[in-house]
């Protein structure tokens, strides 16, 4: 019988560790003396992930915010809403006569489209994706740094400059761009169309452009960190879920957003330089216009070739992130850890080949949508797969329910209501009906955008200690999950039966329809509930900021007793990550539970019997 | 003020719940890490399950209580053809969706409850296992094929173009900024062409090519009217930006594009009529359509079916509604006949018109007016007493030549006398009181005799017809307006005599 050791995992790094003479070169982190350099512009990855993060916060507050607003137009168009006046100016008009306070239809799409903008990149792909790749890739792989953390420094500081330029866009006389986060020309291209493709669809542009450039740098980085930076013992098939979720995720960006922005030099052209190539046979404002030979089909397949992946880049790191809280909360190893890794890569395929179910009804070839569907429907198995897998990771867990663990359970329970209704509408002949309909609404904010922000708040709430060295409010973030739990199923789930009433979205009112007027009382009781909901975020926010000087002091280096690497370094980890050597690691993420231990860390070697058990492999 | 009053709350409750928070930490201090762990690890598993039947069980009810609004169910029964087959699959899907929505939630939220922590407990090392992995890869894998196969049927069947063989009937929807408009092909069945640059907003919304003839009886219409049970091909197209033909109750849905028209076809199979009948049976909408007026028609009365836009195409997007009316096909052809053509009401005649003085139809109409003129004359007591104007008869300025496009109106006449053998006709030319009284009167002479030479010219007997000019003494109409004159100046014929 072996002797049960006991290892002292200091002891241990500076044994087995490899030796990459980081201690001699550190002086190159002399940059690091100035504040300006040790938390603006600086180089550590985990400086930039809580800029990242910070930034995100920010944006997702303000695009919340501008949901409330057009929430409340659509839950109670003949309330006044006056006392915004003082907030949106020109944009609400006053009636001399009565007082009452309309907000203009102009101003409601732009809050629409605003909405969708901010959410989908700033928030949901830089929040997200920027945030955790940036803490995760080189902690969990055992890396110094990112393999260039200039570039690394760049990517957020193009993502900065993007925010800033879309910031400016809100505030401009003719308004943001107003024509759908999709931006479909010719309302895109033509100022005549709507007041909104003017300097705002311009600085929206410009904006996007900018964060291409930075997800790209992002992204280049993190593949190469992932490819050539994983400390020594870290093969592949030893990586976190998370890492895989995050390096999959970058390449899907690298190949997919430089399509959307030659869809994007393209429409620029078109409205700049006088080309035609998504414009045709246009008559507006009172005027036949030039333009001949385009096709406004073009720009959708360059956008939704990057909108489909994109849906994808959103929601595997918040994949990743469940996988890995499920495991260590319920103290057990991921179920079918390979499985979940072709997975990754098939849904990572497959997002490439489905781009046109966004399109059925669109004007193309009804013929090629055949493979479109099929395609779609085929990525309904890996994801079956996988939430299969969370649910059987948690059978015979010793679960901890503690706040990043209910995000998690919350992210199945929402990936499996969104992910359903995406079985209706990629088939094609449903969504002749449900096309475009508050149906479409409800299954994307679900599956991608309620649950793509409870992956996010899982990792927060986990890697919080990671990132500020305290844990946040136990008690305000279990008010916080139940809130938005509750809350986003209460304003999206009702949005199925309008949807299948055959309301169709981007509706300013309703009650012009006889068909689509219907549903006040269930308008009105989705505004009070994203309202509450926005409430709870907000919760959120001061219990996030309040608890990093105010929270419950992290005191040991491990409090969630994980296997990964992240947790070896010390509770104020510096540039560099590791004082000394870098850990070797000996075993996968996940032997939880393994010999009747609750766990045992990747930097500790394997035992006499599991060396035997493997080799018996 | 309502505004003002959430915000107050919300922070008030904000303020609560922060505080409730750190009541609780300072009591989990107090208690022991561990202990307040245990305990409030408990207590979310129960709220876990909890949350798991009250969710259950609200999903199933509100379905039920929604169920009149849901696709395929109550009154939201489809109004066309594919339409069911639509329904049909959305509820094949429902059914496979729901159970794995079910199954899947109660898994979730048990084992969430069952596996909570305890203490001094370790989790189970199950990492993997080869055939539940197969299992819940095949089993999705099946049900995705039945429901890939059972959609693509139906997608197959309701998307391709026309047959050119088959009869159905083509409508046109141009959608603009923010209202649609409705083109008819007209009698031809057939649509006109039409080029963006030539659209004007005075006289041509549409950019219809005048000088194609298929665009001659196109008409417009304010509403959508069509058959039912026939088949119905539109064609849909855009004028600035994308916008979207969307039917909610016939499931239609198609993109209007500029510079790409698209089609949809299908097959309206419920009138408004019984549309109403069938609402009328459900409490809902037996209601009173304006709730301020109790007496006054009820919802279902008053129901039809809509056109929306589906498709943001700007700020006005939610606003551009047509009335859609399925009527039987004894109605519709009734309704089609009344609809003027738009060239005839705003082209024809205009400095726009780009063809000649007369088109084949407006021969053929004026054949026919003709004939009635002179049928309805030869039934008065006195025929002799009913003058027949003779128009389309054209001359230049002061000349008495006939110009050629005058055969057609003639070549009627002739044909009339032909039949009508025994009658006896007088024509008289009349002109306008402007220049010499004299010069008129010789050149309405000269003009009713250049229609005597025509006419007996082509065959017709000398003595059945005369020739006398009256000059200006006979004015139809006033000397004073251009048109009066324009009437003024005419040849009009009388019938003299008819044998028995």
């Amino acid at each position: 019988m072996a002797e049960v050791t006991k290892y002292n995992e200091e002891v241990l790094i500076e044994e087995q560790g490899f030796d990459d003479q980081f201690h001699e070169h550190h002086h190159g982190d002399k940059y690091q003396s100035s504040f300006i350099f040790k938390y603006i512009f600086s180089m550590d990855h985990k400086i930039i992930a809580r800029q990242f993060l910070i930034t995100g916060i920010f944006w997702a507050l303000i695009g919340a915010a501008m949901s409330i607003i057009f929430r409340l137009q659509l839950g109670f168009p003949d309330e006044s809403i006056a006392w915004l006046k003082p907030f949106l100016g020109r944009w609400v008009q006053i009636n001399a006569e009565t007082g009452i306070g309309t907000l203009d239809s102009q101003f409601y799409y732009a809050l629409v489209t605003m909405h969708g903008t901010i959410i989908v990149f700033f928030v949901l792909t830089a929040g997200l994706s920027g945030t955790f790749s940036n803490l995760l890739i080189p902690l969990q792989l055992g890396a110094r740094d990112m393999a260039s953390p200039f570039l690394n420094m760049l990517s957020y500081w193009f993502f900065f400059l993007a925010g800033i330029v879309m910031f400016y866009s809100l505030f401009l006389s003719t308004g943001p761009f107003s024509g759908g986060w999709t931006a479909y020309p010719p309302l895109s291209a033509l100022p005549q169309a709507s007041s909104g493709s003017g300097a705002g669809m311009t600085l929206w542009l410009v904006s996007l452009t900018l964060f291409v450039v930075s997800v790209l740098l992002g992204g280049m980085n993190y593949i190469t960190t992932v490819l050539n930076l994983r400390t020594r013992g870290m093969s592949l098939w030893r990586m976190p879920l998370t890492i895989w979720a995050f390096f999959v995720t970058a390449i899907i960006a690298l190949l997919s957003f430089p399509v959307l922005a030659s869809g994007f030099f393209l429409l620029i052209a078109d409205r700049g330089l006088g080309t035609s190539f998504y414009l045709s046979d246009i008559f507006v404002a009172g005027q036949a216009l030039e333009y001949v030979g385009g096709s406004p089909i073009l720009f959708q397949h360059l956008f939704w070739f990057l909108g489909h992946p994109e849906v994808y880049i959103i929601i595997l790191p918040a994949m990743g992130i469940v996988s890995e809280v499920l495991s260590v909360q319920a103290r057990k190893p991921i179920f079918g850890y390979k499985a979940m890794v072709y997975s990754i890569l098939a849904i990572a395929f497959l997002s490439f080949i489905v781009w046109a179910h966004h399109m059925f009804m669109a004007g193309v070839n009804p013929f090629i949508s055949n493979f479109f569907v099929i395609f779609t429907l085929i990525i309904a198995v890996p994801s079956a797969v996988k939430v299969f897998n969370w649910i059987t990771t948690l059978w015979g867990g010793n679960i901890r329910l503690n706040s990043p663990m209910l995000f998690a359970i919350g992210f199945v329970s929402l990936f499996i209501s969104g992910g359903l209704t995406g079985i209706f509408l990629g088939n094609s002949a449903i969504d002749i009906q449900l096309h475009d309909t508050y149906f479409v609404v409800a299954h994307f904010h679900i599956v991608m955008g309620v649950a793509a922000m409870f992956g996010m708040f899982a990792g927060i709430y986990h890697w919080f200690p990671k990132m500020f060295g305290t844990f946040m409010n136990e008690t305000l973030g279990k008010i916080h999950f139940w809130l938005t739990l509750i809350g986003a199923y209460a304003i999206f789930w009702p949005m199925h039966y309008i949807g299948m009433a055959g309301v169709p979205r981007r509706y300013y009112r309703f009650d012009g329809f006889d068909a689509f007027g219907q549903f006040t009382v269930m308008n009105e009781f989705i505004t009070i509930a994203a309202i509450i909901v926005f409430a709870a975020q907000v919760l959120f926010v001061v219990n996030f900021f309040w608890s990093i000087n105010n929270g419950k002091k992290m005191k040991t280096k491990n409090p969630w007793g994980a296997t990964t690497l992240e947790w070896t370094t010390p509770i104020e980890a510096g540039h560099g990550n590791w004082p000394g050597k870098i850990p070797t690691v000996h075993r996968w993420a996940y032997d939880y539970g393994k010999d009747g231990k609750d766990f045992i860390s990747q930097i500790i070697p394997l035992s006499e019997e599991e060396k035997a058990e493997e080799q018996h492999h | 003020m309502i505004g003002f009053l959430i915000v107050a709350i919300t922070i008030l409750i904000g303020i609560i719940l922060v505080q409730i928070g750190k009541v609780t930490d300072l009591a989990g201090r107090i208690r022991g890490e561990e202990e307040s762990e245990r305990r409030s690890n408990n207590a979310q598993a129960i709220w876990l399950l909890v949350f798991m039947v009250v969710f259950l069980v609200f999903c199933v009810v509100s379905a039920i209580y929604y169920k009149n609004e849901m696709l395929g169910y109550g009154p939201h029964i489809s109004a066309s053809e594919h339409g069911g087959r639509i329904d049909n699959l959305f509820n094949v899907t429902l059914f496979f969706t729901g159970i794995v929505f079910i199954v899947t939630h109660i898994a979730l939220f048990w084992f969430s409850y069952k596996y909570k922590a305890r203490e001094g407990g370790v989790g189970k090392f199950f990492a993997h296992s080869n055939m539940l992995e197969g299992i819940w890869t095949i089993v999705p894998a099946i049900v995705m094929v039945i429901l890939v196969t059972q959609g693509l049927v139906v997608w197959n069947d309701v998307m391709p173009d026309v047959d050119p063989d088959e009869e159905y009937i083509e409508v046109e929807a141009t959608g603009y900024q923010f209202a649609w408009d409705i083109r008819y092909p007209g009698p031809d069945g057939k649509l006109g062409t039409r080029h963006f640059q030539l659209i004007n907003l005075a006289n041509n919304p549409l950019g219809q090519d005048w000088t194609d003839e298929k665009n001659i009886d196109d008409f417009h219409a304010t509403e959508i009217v069509l058959p039912v049970n026939k088949k119905v091909r539109v064609r849909i197209t855009a004028k600035d930006v994308l916008h979207n033909f969307y039917l909610p109750h016939f499931r239609v849905k198609m993109d209007a594009i500029p510079g790409l028209p698209t089609y949809f076809i299908f097959t309206p199979t419920t009138t408004t009529e019984e549309y109403r009948e069938r609402l009328s049976e459900y409490p809902e909408w037996q209601v009173p359509a304006d709730p301020d007026d109790a007496g006054g028609p009820q919802r279902w009365e008053l129901f039809d079916y809509e056109l929306a836009c589906a498709e943001l195409c700007g700020k006005g997007h939610w606003s551009m509604k047509r009335i859609v009316k399925i009527v039987s096909e004894e109605e519709y052809n009734e309704w089609m006949l009344s609809q003027p053509s738009y060239y005839k009401t705003n082209i024809r005649g205009t400095a726009d018109d780009p063809l000649g003085r007369l088109l084949d139809y407006e021969i053929e109409e004026r054949a026919d007016e003709l004939t009635t003129d002179f049928e309805s004359a030869l039934i008065l007591d006195d025929p002799s007493e009913a003058s027949i104007i003779l128009k389309n008869l054209f001359f230049d300025s002061g000349s008495a030549e006939l110009e050629e496009d005058s055969q057609y109106e003639l070549n009627s006449l002739l044909e009339i006398l032909t039949d009508y053998n025994d009658v006896s006709v007088e024509i008289s030319g009349h002109t306008d009181n402007t220049g010499d009284a004299n010069a008129n009167q010789l050149l309405s002479e000269a003009r009713a005799d250049a229609v005597l030479q025509y006419l007996t010219g082509q065959g017709l007997d000398a003595s059945r017809i005369q020739a006398v000019g009256f000059g200006q003494n006979r004015p139809a109409d006033t000397n004073d307006t251009p048109e009066g004159r324009q009437n003024n100046r005419r040849i009009e014929m009388r019938i003299i005599s008819q044998n028995f």
